[in-house]
């Protein structure tokens, strides 16, 4: 739906990955493409030596939990050509999240891998220093996971609904029935009560 | 008999005048070399990426004060940016030159920390600390007229700006304007030519360009090593792309680079200063957008050029008021990957001032 303003179509990058690797892409959409989870390491590879996408830097590696799966988002870019390339990999044990590390293709995943075994519980096969980041050894979970404390079964997490929200029109994203008109301060209502100090 | 030396641990930290904030290095010593090097982080861990998931768009920009809190202003709008390319709303005119003249002000201010700060590690005792705080407390007067706040800002919002400059800001951002290439200038000769300074700088912690690409280094640690990348020229954001500034590079990728890509970045955030002064446009400062957007499902990794690199915003929807997952890419913390390369045999006042030039913020390491 988003793509930034430098970020290239995943369908032909996918599509070149895919004859080089056979097999390794697993899905495609215009923003990002999915690779095979044990083999993630080979598409980095691939993608940071191939002169034509030349993803020379891991800009961002980041997780998502899906319930049933996890998601592993590396934000690939080139400097020299100035473009950026989404790959994900589809953890599929919820249970054991395992895959192979990207630190040998790029150093800059070292903390950024390591923060998310830490939060999210996913470990990096491959990583020289796998231990917990802003957490201590023995912290009890992962406190990135939809899970955590027993929260979820049953329950949904997140903010459902906006208490001042306009309930005739909940679905709308640009609510104009929402819109104070008339007299109001130069503010807005964000910056009322703020815990300024 | 030959002398026989023992390695011993060294704690530095976890709080310490080098490091503004609590951020703790475990060192092994052996005689005055390092033979290796942890860093303990967390101390100010405040689960931030949890919390935001259970809090509307705008309801989340006030943590990003919390996480780089030298530079409010660039997490401000990176949160912004971020959102409004996952909900579709646009940001008045008027605003985006206010947010380039906020976020020019703020990069200003924190570089004067960050070389402030630096020299302090260097030996050179809080004198120019105090000369570089003088144009940063200027600065911050500035925010507080304009948002009430100095460090914690929370000025950005999505389709704007919060507050629209009191009158009174002009004449004194004119004024700033005014004397800051002056009082750079002045900088330069206090420090440049400082025999010490160079002594305890140059050649020292050097980051080869390959090392600085290949660790996810950006901004001025990038950029010392002689990369010219910068966002606001290979992205443009706001209307960066209006305005007519270098991005400067060094050529060893030194302690020393380092500094002077913020000394020389200093100027350039000036020179944007007086053409985003002169045509800024009237109008309104916000656009008025609904308390809870409900962005479509989907999701949007958005960056902008901070004091200290690309800082970045990931955030997923489903279609709730709230993100779905938000997560927040800090420069800060990423530049460290190579710490421990770079530490591993130097000396310990070496690495002090190689970990002061790379310029962290514990709140955004910690989140």
């Amino acid at each position: 739906m988003a793509r930034g303003p430098r970020q290239l179509l995943a369908q032909p990058v996918a599509d070149a990955l895919q004859s080089a690797l056979p097999g390794i892409v697993t899905a495609v959409t215009d923003e990002w493409l999915e690779v095979a989870s044990d083999r993630v390491d080979e598409a980095l590879r691939w993608l940071h030596d191939t002169p034509a996408w030349d993803a020379a830097q891991l800009s961002n590696l980041t997780s998502v939990d899906r319930h049933t799966h996890f998601e592993v988002v590396y934000h690939l870019q080139s400097l020299d050509l100035n473009h950026q390339i989404v790959v994900k990999a589809r953890v599929a044990d919820h249970e054991n999240p395992v895959l192979p590390s990207a630190y040998p293709v790029y150093k800059g995943a070292l903390l950024q891998e390591r923060e998310v075994y830490d939060l999210m519980g996913i470990r990096f096969q491959g990583h020289p220093d796998l231990r917990r980041l802003l957490l201590w050894e023995g912290y009890p979970g992962f406190p990135l996971r939809k899970d955590f404390l027993g929260i979820g079964h049953g329950q949904t997490t997140g903010l459902q609904r906006f208490p001042f929200e306009d309930k005739a029109a909940p679905d709308r994203m640009i609510n104009a029935g929402n819109i104070i008109t008339g007299e109001r301060h130069s503010g807005d209502a964000a910056h009322t009560g703020g815990g300024h100090h | 008999m030959p002398a026989s030396t023992e390695p011993y641990v060294l704690n530095i930290g976890p709080q310490h005048p080098s490091t503004h904030g609590v951020f703790r290095l475990r060192v092994v010593m052996d005689g005055e070399v390092i033979r290796d090097l942890d860093m303990i982080v967390g101390y100010l861990h405040r689960s931030m990426e949890k919390l935001a998931e259970e809090r509307t768009y705008t309801q989340n920009i006030p943590f990003t004060d919390r996480a780089d809190y030298l530079a409010a202003m660039s997490s401000n709008l990176g949160l912004a940016l971020a959102a409004e390319r996952l909900t579709g709303v646009a940001p008045t005119e008027r605003s985006q030159y206010l947010r380039v003249i906020f976020a020019e002000l703020q990069r200003i201010a924190s570089h004067a920390m960050a070389n402030g700060t630096l020299i302090s590690d260097a030996g050179a005792w809080q004198t120019p600390l105090l000369y570089m705080f003088r144009e940063r407390e200027k600065i911050l007067d500035l925010f507080e007229m304009t948002c009430g706040a100095r460090l914690t800002t929370n000025y950005m919002r999505i389709g704007g700006v919060s507050f629209d400059p009191p009158p009174e800001f002009w004449p004194a951002l004119a004024e700033l304007v005014a004397e800051l290439p002056e009082r750079i200038d002045e900088y330069f000769e206090l420090l440049t030519d400082n025999e010490i300074f160079l002594g305890r700088t140059r050649n020292v912690g050097i980051i080869s360009p390959e090392d600085a690409i290949n660790g996810s280094l950006t901004g001025p640690a990038l950029r010392g090593s002689g990369v010219p990348w910068d966002l606001r020229k290979a992205e443009p954001y706001c209307v960066y792309d209006r305005f007519d500034f270098d991005i400067p590079v060094g050529t060893v990728g030194d302690v020393y680079d380092r500094f002077m890509v913020r000394m020389e970045e200093t100027k350039q955030s000036v020179r944007i200063l007086q053409q985003a002064m002169a045509e800024i446009p009237s109008g309104p400062h916000k656009n008025d957008v609904a308390l809870a957007l409900r962005p479509e499902p989907g999701e949007i990794y958005s960056r902008v050029e901070s004091p200290r690199g690309e800082i970045g915003f990931y955030l997923v929807s489903d279609g709730t008021p709230a993100p779905y997952r938000f997560h927040l890419r800090a420069p800060s913390m990423i530049n460290l990957s190579l710490l421990r390369e770079m530490g591993v045999g130097s000396s310990l006042p070496n690495a002090v001032v190689t970990l002061g030039s790379l310029d962290i913020v514990v709140g955004e390491i910690d989140r």
